[in-house]
C-alpha cells in the first residue's frame, strides 16, 4: 500500500495503556521514543467505549485494533474512552449491543468490531459505531487489509469515527517529521519521520552537522530540508520511499527555509547575495528556474504559501524587527500583516488559509500565536518561554511546535482553540522543528457498508 | 636591578616578536567542523632561555571571537582592536583567507537567526574590507543558533553565543 511504511519499520514490542486522559506509549526499543501525554481536553468530551474486537482465525489475533483506536480518540482530547476493565460486556457486532447496559456504563458511543483471517496475509475487518442515546447504528464498514497494514487500518477507523462525530477530517493517519539532535554530541543530527501517535519512527537522514527546516511536499512523498555541508548550506529534496535525494540549491551564502508550493511544483527558499542580504526566491523544481520574490536590504526569509498558491507569507525585519508580510507568489510589493508586538516570525498558514501561526514575542517570552491575515489580531496559544517552529495539522485543528523542557528540546501540540494540549517527549534526544505531514488518502480495499452484523 | 630589568624587557620584546601562540579562546567544548591553526610566520632565531619566568602577553589576533549585543550586529567598541588586528594581518598577507562564522543566541525562530548570524558576519567582513582586506579573502557562513558555544538559557549563555568566529583557512 505505502512502500514508505514498510521501509525501516520496527514492530512494537510492548504497549501499556493508562486510562483516563493520560497515555504512555512505549513502542520502540530503539534509541528514541516518542511519549505522548495529553494535558487537558474539551469541557465535555464524548464518552466512548471502544470494545476489543472479536477475532476469527487461528491462534491469537495479530493486532489489537481497538487499543489503537481507543488511544487515537483519547489523544484528540475530544473523547473520553471507557476503560476496558469497566466493560462488563464485549459485543462484537451491532446486534449484540444492549443499549440499556451501555447507558449504565455511561457510554454515549460504542464501537464494536471483529477481525477475520481470510488468508495467511489477508484480514477482513468489520466495525460498527453505535449511538447509545438513539439506540441505533451510526455507521459501519467492512474493510480488507493485509497484515502489515493493520495499524494503518486502525488509524483509518479512528479517522472515520472522528469525522462522523466531530465533523472535520481526522488526523490519525498522518505523520510528522522533526529534527533530532544528540544533546551530548554536537556532531549527531537526524531527520526523523514518525506516525502522528509517535509510532514507527524512522530516521530518513543522518548528518554530522545541523539539519534544519524540513518541509513536506503536498503529496507526502518528499521532504525538503537544509543541511550544513562543505563549509556552507544546501537544500535537498528527498523521496521517503526510495531515500534518493536531489540537490535543489547549494549556492554560495545562505540556502534556507525551503517551502513546497501547494501544487508541489515549486519550492520557495531563502538565498543571500554577496553582501549577505537574505531574500525570498522561488525555484521551479522541474526547470530549476529561479524567481526573486523579495528585494530588500532587510532580512527576508521563512516563506510560506497560501493554500491557493497565489501568495507567499514571509518574515521581514524591514520595519526594525521581524514581522509577517504578504506578497504575490510571482513577486511584487509586500504588505505588512502583523502590527501587534515587536516580534512576529516564522509564519505558517492554516489549511483553510484563514489564519497564520507565528512565533510571537509575548512580554519577553517566545510563544506560538495565531494571527488573522485580515485584521492582524494575535491570539497567543502556547505558554512556554522559548516556543518556536509551529506547524498546522492538516485538518487545521491543532498546531505542533517545539518547546523546552529544561535544557532539552521537546515537541508539543495545542489545539487552535487552546483547549487540548499534548507533550511529546523523545527521551534522551533533543528534538526540534516539527512539521505535520499532509492528510493521507487511505485506499483500503473492498470498503463496504455493514448495516447488518455478519454471520 | 635595572640592568636585569633591561634584559627581561629585551627578552620579552624578542619573545613577543617571535612567537605565535595557539590558544583557542572560544568556549565551545567540541571542535567545530573546519577550524584551522593560523599560519605561522617564519620564526626568527629563538631567543635564549630567560633567566627568570617571563610573563607572556597575548597577541590580539589570537582572539578569533567577536561578540555582539542582543539583536545587534554592529561591532562593539571593545572588539574594534581585535578586528583591526585581523585586518592588518590579512591586509599584510593577501594570500591568507578567513571564513567569518556568524551565530545568534537561541531565542526566536531559527531561519531568522540564520539571517542575524549572517548580518554579524557581514558586519565584520565590512570592517575588514574597510581596513584594506580584499573581499576575495573573506567568506561568510551563518550557523544561526545551530552551533551554540554554550548551552543553556539565561543572559550569560546567550551572550556567549552571539558571536562571529574568525576561522583562518588552510
Amino acid at each position: 500500500m505505502y512502500p514508505e511504511n514498510q521501509i525501516g519499520r520496527r514492530p512494537a514490542l510492548t504497549r501499556r495503556l493508562f486510562l483516563a486522559l493520560t497515555f504512555l506509549l512505549l513502542s520502540v526499543p530503539a534509541t528514541a521514543q516518542l511519549r505522548i501525554v495529553v494535558d487537558g481536553g474539551v469541557p465535555n468530551p464524548i464518552p466512548v467505549a471502544v470494545v476489543p474486537f472479536g477475532w476469527v482465525g487461528s491462534g491469537l489475533a495479530p493486532f489489537d485494533l481497538a487499543e489503537v483506536i481507543d488511544a487515537d480518540l483519547a489523544r484528540s482530547g475530544r473523547f473520553a474512552p471507557l476503560a476496558r476493565s469497566r466493560m462488563l460486556e464485549r459485543p462484537t457486532a451491532g446486534a449484540e449491543v444492549d443499549y440499556g447496559d451501555w447507558v449504565q456504563f455511561r457510554a454515549e458511543v460504542v464501537v464494536v468490531g471483529r477481525m477475520e483471517q481470510v488468508s495467511e496475509d489477508q484480514f477482513q475487518v468489520t466495525f460498527q459505531v453505535m449511538d447509545v442515546p438513539r439506540r441505533q447504528q451510526l455507521l459501519g464498514y467492512t474493510l480488507s487489509s493485509p497484515r502489515a497494514d493493520l495499524r494503518t487500518t486502525a488509524h483509518y477507523i479512528s479517522d472515520v469515527i472522528y469525522e462522523s462525530l466531530i465533523g472535520e477530517p481526522g488526523i490519525f493517519s498522518t505523520r510528522i517529521a522533526y529534527v533530532s539532535a544528540d544533546p551530548d554530541d554536537q556532531r549527531r543530527f537526524a531527520l526523523v519521520v514518525a506516525d502522528a501517535d509517535g509510532a514507527n519512527q524512522r530516521e530518513i537522514i543522518n548528518a554530522t552537522a545541523p539539519i534544519m527546516s524540513p518541509s513536506w511536499s503536498p503529496d507526502g512523498r518528499d521532504i525538503a530540508y537544509v543541511v550544513f555541508e562543505n563549509a556552507g548550506t544546501a537544500i535537498y529534496v528527498q523521496s521517503l520511499a526510495t531515500g534518493q535525494r536531489r540537490l535543489v540549491s547549494a549556492r554560495k551564502g545562505v540556502n534556507g527555509a525551503p517551502a513546497f508550493s501547494p501544487d508541489g511544483s515549486k519550492l520557495a527558499l531563502t538565498l543571500s547575495d554577496v553582501n549577505g542580504n537574505l531574500d525570498v526566491f522561488v525555484s521551479d523544481l522541474a526547470t530549476g528556474e529561479l524567481t526573486q520574490i523579495t528585494r530588500h536590504p532587510a532580512i527576508d526569509t521563512e516563506a510560506a504559501w497560501s493554500p491557493d498558491g497565489g501568495s507567499i507569507y514571509f518574515n521581514s525585519d524591514r520595519s526594525g524587527g521581524p514581522q509577517v508580510y504578504q506578497v504575490a507568489s510571482t513577486g511584487g510589493p509586500a504588505v505588512r500583516l502583523t502590527f501587534e508586538g515587536t516580534y512576529n516570525a516564522r509564519p505558517r498558514v492554516a489549511p483553510d488559509g484563514e489564519r497564520l501561526a507565528v512565533v510571537h514575542n509575548d512580554a519577553g517570552k517566545y510563544r506560538i500565536a495565531t494571527v488573522s491575515p485580515r485584521s492582524g489580531d494575535v491570539f497567543v496559544l502556547s505558554n512556554g518561554q522559548l516556543d518556536e517552529s509551529p506547524s498546522f495539522a492538516p485538518n487545521g485543528s491543532s498546531l505542533i511546535y517545539a518547546t523546552r523542557d529544561g535544557d532539552r528540546g521537546v515537541l508539543a501540540t495545542v489545539s487552535t482553540d487552546g483547549l487540548v494540549r499534548q507533550r511529546l517527549d523523545s527521551q534522551g534526544r533533543d528534538v526540534r522543528e516539527p512539521v505535520w505531514g499532509p492528510l493521507r488518502s487511505t485506499r483500503l480495499a473492498a470498503r463496504s457498508r455493514a448495516d447488518e452484523p455478519l454471520e | 636591578m635595572s640592568r636585569f630589568s633591561l634584559i627581561i624587557c629585551a627578552l620579552l620584546a624578542l619573545f613577543l616578536a617571535g612567537c605565535q601562540q595557539n590558544t583557542q579562546t572560544e568556549a565551545a567544548p567540541a571542535p567545530v567542523m573546519v577550524k584551522e591553526e593560523p599560519v605561522v610566520r617564519a620564526a626568527p632565531p629563538p631567543p635564549p632561555p630567560p633567566a627568570a619566568p617571563v610573563r607572556m602577553m597575548p597577541n590580539l589576533i589570537d582572539t578569533k571571537l567577536v561578540y555582539f549585543a542582543f539583536d545587534r550586529s554592529d561591532i562593539r567598541q571593545e572588539d574594534r582592536a581585535i578586528v583591526a588586528a585581523h585586518a592588518e594581518w590579512l591586509a599584510d598577507n593577501p594570500r591568507l583567507r578567513v571564513r567569518l562564522e556568524g551565530h545568534a543566541d537561541e531565542r526566536g525562530s531559527r531561519e531568522y537567526n540564520i539571517g542575524l548570524g549572517e548580518r554579524r558576519a557581514q558586519s565584520v567582513r565590512q570592517a575588514l574590507m574597510l581596513q584594506g582586506v580584499g573581499g576575495s579573502q573573506i567568506d561568510t557562513l551563518s550557523y544561526g543558533e545551530e552551533r551554540p558555544a554554550v548551552r543553556g538559557q539565561g543572559e550569560f549563555s546567550w551572550s556567549q553565543n552571539r558571536r562571529v568566529e574568525i576561522v583562518y583557512l588552510p
